[in-house]
């Protein structure tokens, strides 16, 4: 029973789902967005259990002093600073106070402040290093050493060079055009062929969950 | 122990150390940065069709601004929204605007107050004339800020914003919103055009267009670039920008040049670096190569 009540909700459930897409009824409109409704509160809850979880793994690993500890300490005390001047803030007439249900801790001066002089750094610096390892990986794998390569590598330079100003107009128009057909040619049929193999399998998965042959989402196939 | 034979001349420009090609791309990007010069930017048709879209509706349309990108696609992304913007509010366009990534809402908010305080003065772009005007939130502009599981969003939204949205991101109930006046859904809306560093771009392809049918642009990072050309040719998109190049062009398009027009030289620099280091390692390579055939290793 414990095994079979799961797998019947989620038939039901998961056959509703499929025709109420193709369905504009009312009433099918109004279940759809009760479900929906669900989902929201579903999530509320295993935000709760990763915020929990996130706390005990870091207070564990303080406690115990374990390998880069320090991070953890970090982490806690982001989580909460955050957390606090998220909730707390200036109301119209400037009175602080804590604000659970209205926006104003989205203005209060030290959660923008920490969001726009450290979080927006933080993250703009770490995509920047990208620059860096592609300029090194490009030198290291670029290598001419079969047709293959020297396909990816011609590739490559073409697309690079496509907007390249200094070797004159039919040059670049040349170039334009080669790697416009690169892409909409080659790359397109491959990651068609891709888009259209995730597709399929998403659809035989979806099958396999709604018909209670696949049961991994139990915990145990 | 290296070994002679490894220390030649060709195996080591196949093995420079990682260490110079940082050092010498930070070179040539800081350079590259300072020199004041600029590089002529080609236009490709699948940007100039969202500039000649937005710019030939007549005032008073709505514009759907999905921003779903946080500070790490800044560099890529905010040009495009800010010349999007910019272009938007000086033809009088009205923008509906949300952020389906955690991050967003500054980003987007950002946006909005810099792009406002552009459009208080007065300002001529591709030789028409643009008088100062105040844009003013929730008549110009309404921003709904953040929800998670942006597939749910984007179909709730098709059906009334005020589903998932029952007030904007400032608290304000949307029926008091006077641009939301006989606004209720996708119908309403010219275009959507999503600006996105991330996954979120397929739902508003797969549940926006694919399920309600509306024209969908789309702004997406360099990395992103070659990802999203099926859709543009199957029609389920209709523009599409991609990476710093794509913003640059929108910036030229919109004679609105910004800090993609500046970084598309630094780009180009540090393509030219990264082809130097492919040619010495190809050339370190072969060499190589026939040196050993020639010893008859």
């Amino acid at each position: 029973m414990k095994r079979q009540i799961p797998v019947f909700l989620v038939f039901i459930f998961g056959v509703f789902m499929v025709f109420q897409y193709f369905s504009p009824h009312e009433a099918s409109e109004w279940v759809y967005k009760f479900l929906m409704d669900w989902i929201y509160i579903i999530g509320i809850f295993a935000m709760a259990l990763g915020i929990w979880s996130l706390i005990h793994v870091s207070y564990d690993k303080i406690k115990h002093k374990r390998h880069d500890w320090g991070y953890s300490v970090v982490t806690l005390a982001a989580l909460f600073i955050m957390t606090f001047f998220g909730i707390t803030g200036f109301n119209e007439n400037g009175d602080w106070g804590f604000y659970f249900m209205t926006q104003e801790g989205l203005t209060n001066p030290m959660f923008l402040n920490f969001f726009n002089y450290i979080l927006v750094p933080i993250e703009t610096t770490m995509f920047s290093l990208l620059a860096f390892f592609i300029a090194s990986a490009a030198y290291r794998a670029f290598r001419a050493r079969n047709v293959l390569a020297s396909m990816l590598l011609v590739s490559a330079l073409i697309v690079m060079l496509r907007f390249n100003p200094y070797f004159g107009d039919a040059f670049a128009f040349y170039m334009n055009k080669t790697a416009a057909w690169l892409l909409n040619v080659p790359n397109m049929a491959a990651k068609r062929a891709i888009l259209i193999g995730i597709g399929l399998g998403m659809v035989g998965t979806a099958l396999k969950v709604v018909l209670g042959i696949e049961r991994g989402y139990m915990g145990k196939g | 122990m290296t070994n002679k034979k490894d220390t030649n001349i060709f195996n080591r420009m196949m093995s420079i150390d990682r260490r110079w090609v940082f050092l010498l791309l930070v070179i040539v990007c800081v350079t590259a940065y300072f020199i004041p010069f600029t590089i002529p930017i080609l236009i490709e048709p699948e940007v100039a069709v969202i500039h000649e879209f937005i710019d030939t509706l007549p005032p008073g349309s709505i514009i759907f601004l999905a921003i779903d990108y946080d500070p790490a696609s800044l560099a890529e992304l905010h040009p495009m929204t800010y010349a999007l913007l910019e272009q938007c509010f000086r033809r009088n366009l009205r923008v509906m605007c949300t952020a389906l990534h955690p991050n967003g809402p500054s980003m987007a908010e950002a946006a909005f107050l810099d792009v406002a305080d552009s459009c208080r003065m007065d300002k001529t772009y591709n030789g028409e004339f643009f008088p100062a005007r105040e844009v003013v939130n929730g008549v110009d502009y309404c921003f709904l800020g953040y929800k998670p599981y942006p597939a749910l969003v984007i179909l709730g939204m098709g059906t009334n914003f005020r589903l998932p949205f029952p007030a904007d991101y400032y608290g304000t109930p949307l029926d008091s919103i006077p641009l939301m006046r006989g606004v209720q859904n996708y119908d309403q809306m010219a275009c959507v055009v999503n600006i996105s560093g991330t996954s979120g771009t397929e739902y508003w392809i797969s549940y926006g267009q694919g399920r309600f049918g509306f024209p969908l642009a789309l702004g997406v990072t360099g990395v992103m670039g070659a990802e999203y050309y099926p859709f543009l040719n199957s029609g389920q998109v209709f523009g599409y920008m991609a990476g710093m190049l794509g913003a640059a062009q929108y910036e030229k398009l919109a004679d609105n040049p910004g800090k993609a027009i500046i970084a598309m030289k630094v780009q180009l620099y540090a393509h030219f670096l990264i082809i130097f280091f492919i040619i010495i390692g190809n050339v370190g390579f072969f060499m190589d190569k026939y040196k050993k055939k020639r010893e008859g290793r």
